[in-house]
Formats: C-alpha cells, structure tokens, sequence
C-alpha cells in the first residue's frame, strides 16, 4: 500500500513529528489499548477512527499525557514524552480539545483564551509585581496573539460573553481557539464536530483546514463522521477493541477488508 | 429614632462586625474547597496556631510589626508545608481520606501547640486603645472595628486577585476543571499549595485580630466551628458567599443574644447559627451563593 504521499514523506526517518510506539493500557482487567503505534508526519492530519470503545480517547489521553502507558512510549520530535506530566506535555506544544466541551464555563471566552495564553507567559508572580510595565507589556502581547485568534474564528462578538451562555457549536469552536492560545506544534481534537449540524461541521472542517495550513498546526483528530474525516485527513489510522487494524491514506483505507468489516459495515455500496 | 430602633440597629451593626471577623476566616476555608475540594477541619486550629505565633513573638519584647510579618511567614511557609507532606500524597484519594487528615492535623495543632507555645491564655495587644467608637447611636469596642477592616480589605484583595490578576483567573480555571486546567498547561499542584499558603495568609490575620478580642489560648480554635455555618450559608466555594454568609451570622447571634437571651437565660447566641445552618441545609443544599452541582449519570 504504498503510493500515498503522507506515506512515501513518512516512510523518511525524522519526519515524523510525533511518534506514538506500541503503547498499551489497561484498566483492570479491561484492555483499552493494545501495542497501538502511531506516526504522524510534520504538518499532516491525521484521523484516528474506530467504533466506540476502540480505544481512541485513551490513545489521546496517554497522548497528552492524562494516561500513563503501561508499555510503550511517545515521542514528540525525538524527544520522550512518556512519563511527563500533562502540563509540561501542554507547554512542549501539544494542545487539545475534549470530547465533552471543556471550556472554563465561569469565564469569559477572553479569558480562557488567555488562559491557552497561560503557559506562554514568562513573568511570575514577582516579576510581575516588581516590573510591572514588563507584565503589562507581555499582556498586552499575549491579548494581541488571543484577539488574532478571535478574529480568525470569528469570535469577535462574543468576547466577553460568558462561556456557558454561548451555543453548542460556538463553545466547539472557543475551545478550539483556547487550544490554538498555545501556540501548539501539534493540536489533538477529541471529536471536534461531535453534536454538531451539517453546517457547523462544515465550517470546524473549514477552520481545521485552515489551522493546518495557514497556520502550519498538525492535527490529530478523532472523529466520526467519515465524511469529514475522508475529506481532511492526509492519513487514517484505525482502531478496533484497542488494536490498530489499518492505516493508510483516506482511499487505502475505505478499501481495507479488515476496516469495513469492523468499522464501515459489511457492504461497501453503503459508503457511496 | 425611637430606643427599640436604636438598640436593634447597635446589635445589627456589632453582628455585622463581628460577622466580617467570621467571614475572614471562612475565606480561608473556602479558598482551599474552591480551588482543592478540600474540606478543611483544621481552619479555627490555624487561626490559634498564628495567635500562638504571635503572642511568642510579641513575648520575647519584638515590635507587633515583627509578629504580623513572622506569622504571615509561618503561615504561609505552614500552608505550602501542608499541602506538600500532608496533602499532595491524597491527590485523587477519595474525599474523605482528606477530611480525616485535616482533623488529624487539628488535633496535632491543638495538642502540639499548647505544648510547645505556651499553654496559659496570653493577651495579643494592638495598639488601638479601649475606647468605644460610636456609629450613629451604637458603640463598638475598636478591635471589632479593625477586625471588620481587615475583613473587608482582604475580601477586596482577594477580589481583585480572582478577577484581574493572572494567577487568579488560572486559579479559577483549576476550580472548574482540574484536567483541563493541566491541558492548559496549568500546573495544578502548584495552584493548590498556593491555595493552602493563601489559606495561611488570611490565617494569620485572622489569629491576629481573633486573638486581639478574645485573648490567645486553646479555646482560639474554637472560631473554627463558625466556620461551617458561614460557608454552607454562604456556599462552600463562594468568596461573596463567605462575606455575606459571616455578616448574616454574625448579625443573627447578636439578634438572638440581644432579644432571646434575657427570656431563656442566654446562651441563644452559640446555636442559632446552627439553626439556621440546617434550615438553609434543607432549603438550598448548596448554599445561598455556591454553585449548584447537577449529576449527569
């Protein structure tokens, strides 16, 4: 199955910006990872698919660093992630969303964008009460990058709205710009257009689309509408009960016996 | 105004001070359960530990601005402490577990305190004289005026700090969503030994202007037990809801103790915030400003 250009790029060693090997995890004595290997090339999308309980979110958990593998480990640019905390995993530059809006529901949109800001600020607590105009400096700085953001998604109305007032498909798309607040190197979307309708997933395909190549974020996204996710991906990993079953470009993918047995159905006439 | 309006408003507005006194040390309660869960049994006990430090420092003939800044110290290299041997090794432990390390920490406190502090009750002097000060027709003795000053000041510190300042929004963020707050690359442990010394710091003042009024020994501790019923008026993780539950305490002792107390023979005053406690309990479980905690199952 080679022919693929996310391929044939990864296929070099080096270009693969983040490394997942052979992870496992396992809750009790239920499996909910299984010696999964991922590699994601430099600027690429990739999808993570697979029927509910594959093991998606816990591949994204162990990921960012909520999850602890049990064997295995992730890499991020050659360098060992596997044991760091979430936090320090956030300020290496991997930023993600949640599968059940996670925004700071008491905060303005504002603010959770300048929290994303947060680990980007340098002056602490008492630089900032000693030098002052050095802290407003960098705020002013960081309220810049977070507007720019507002403006790239939109937002600009709702500003100082509080976040819990806004509606299911605009809090998709704050938390999405609280991810892009840290200027992340690699964004990973927990089911980015989950809930939503046809025309909001259109335009989080559109804004996704654009964070990768106006912006040069590679994404790792779960997701379960196939359309969106044959449409945007450069690549397609699929998991099933915790295993990796295929991987390959969108077409390779649609094609692989293995995955329209798990995951697509037995007949393939039902994906035309 | 007629006798009966006067006296109703001097015992509205001495419960109103005294009611501030209350509400500063609930902050330091509610800012540990608001960015920890941490149910905290051991906050009268801090109160007395930072009266205990000061009384010391104050014995050994240093200047009452040496106690205020050695027990801000203590306290605050008390909380970061705490949360650090005690409390950090809890993290993800059931509730509980850390309800039963806070009042193991009350008890040492208790126990150790007299024993290496001093047991006998020592006066904390401030230099603010005895002299009433008059408020319209009422009359307040002038530690009840600065404890209600103190209260007032650090509600609006705190205020501020948990609006503007960049800590205390992230602080917030760690209140709501722990893990999200670490996505956010928050780290989340720092936030709540920040809380604890945060705790400590409103400790020590609180120790300071309790200890002041009622004289430094043991039975300090006890301001501890007003504690709950301000915060479950109030609502567990509610700043503006420790304020107003302490003033409605405080206003509702001193209105028990002026109007029932001569028909039972006193002692109104210690139990009716505790009535109103499990009234409010079974009105408004989460208080009257804390945020309404709905289970999704």
């Amino acid at each position: 199955m080679v022919g693929s250009s996310a391929r044939r790029m990864a296929a070099q060693e080096g270009d693969y910006q983040l490394v997942v090997e052979g992870v496992s995890k396992r809750f009790g004595g239920v499996v909910a990872v299984q010696d999964v290997s991922l590699e994601v090339p430099r600027g690429a999308i990739v999808s993570i698919i697979g029927p509910n309980g594959a093991g998606k979110t816990s591949l994204l958990n162990m990921i960012s660093g909520f999850y602890k593998p049990d064997t295995g480990r992730v890499v991020l640019e050659g360098q060992d992630i596997t044991q760091k905390k979430p936090s320090d995993i956030a300020a290496l530059g991997i930023a993600r969303t949640f599968q059940n809006i996670a925004l700071f529901s008491g905060l303005t949109v504002l603010d959770n964008l300048m929290l994303g800001r947060h680990v980007r600020m340098k002056s602490g607590v008492i630089a900032s009460v000693i030098y002052w105009g050095m802290a407003q400096k960098e705020d002013i700085a960081h309220r810049e990058a977070c507007e720019e953001i507002i403006d790239f998604l939109k937002l600009q109305d709702l500003r100082k709205q509080p976040t819990a007032a806004l509606a299911y498909g605009l809090r998709k798309r704050v938390e999405l710009g609280r991810a892009l607040a840290l200027d992340p190197r690699v964004l990973l979307l927990d089911e980015p257009m989950g809930g939503m309708n046809q025309d909001e997933k259109e335009d989080m395909a559109r804004y996704i689309l654009d964070v990768n190549q106006e912006r040069g974020v590679t994404v790792v996204l779960i997701e379960h509408d196939m359309g969106v996710v044959m449409d945007i991906s450069d690549h397609v990993v699929v998991l099933d009960r915790g295993r990796r079953i295929a991987a390959g470009t969108p077409e390779e993918v649609q094609r692989d016996p293995a995955v329209i047995q798990a995951y697509l159905g037995t007949s393939r006439s039902e994906r035309a | 105004m007629s006798e009966d309006l006067e006296f109703a408003f001097a015992l509205v507005l001495s419960g109103a001070s005294i009611g501030l006194m209350y509400s500063l040390i609930a902050l330091g309660f509610v800012l540990v359960y608001k960015a920890t869960d941490a149910i905290n049994f051991a906050q009268g006990e801090f109160v007395m530990l930072a009266g205990m430090v000061v009384v010391t420092v104050l014995g050994a003939q240093a200047p009452l601005v040496a106690g205020i800044v050695v027990v801000l110290l203590v306290m605050i290299g008390f909380g970061f402490g705490l949360e650090k041997v005690v409390l950090r090794p809890l993290l993800g432990r059931p509730v509980v577990a850390v309800i039963m390390a806070t009042i193991g920490i009350a008890a040492v406190l208790r126990g150790w305190g007299p024993l290496v502090l001093g047991i006998e009750t020592r006066a904390l002097p401030l230099p603010i004289g005895d002299e009433p000060i008059s408020i319209g027709p009422a009359t307040l003795p002038p530690i009840q005026v600065l404890g209600a000053v103190v209260a007032l000041l650090f509600f609006l510190v705190f205020n501020w700090f948990f609006k503007k300042s960049r800590m205390g929004v992230a602080m917030r963020a760690v209140a709501d969503n722990q893990q999200v707050a670490q996505a956010m690359g928050i780290n989340v442990e720092r936030y709540f030994a920040i809380a604890w010394a945060m705790a400590g710091i409103v400790s020590a003042l609180g120790g300071v202007v309790w200890g002041a009024m009622l004289g430094v020994d043991v039975q300090l501790a006890l301001v501890g037990l007003k504690v709950f019923p301000v915060v479950i008026l109030g609502g567990l993780d509610s700043i503006g809801g420790a304020l107003i539950g302490g003033l409605i305490i405080g206003i509702v002792e001193s209105l028990a103790a002026g109007y029932l107390d001569p028909y039972v023979g006193g002692g109104t005053k210690d139990f009716a915030p505790y009535v109103l406690m499990i009234l409010v309990l079974m009105i408004r479980p989460y208080g009257i400003f804390g945020r309404r905690q709905i289970e999704r199952v």
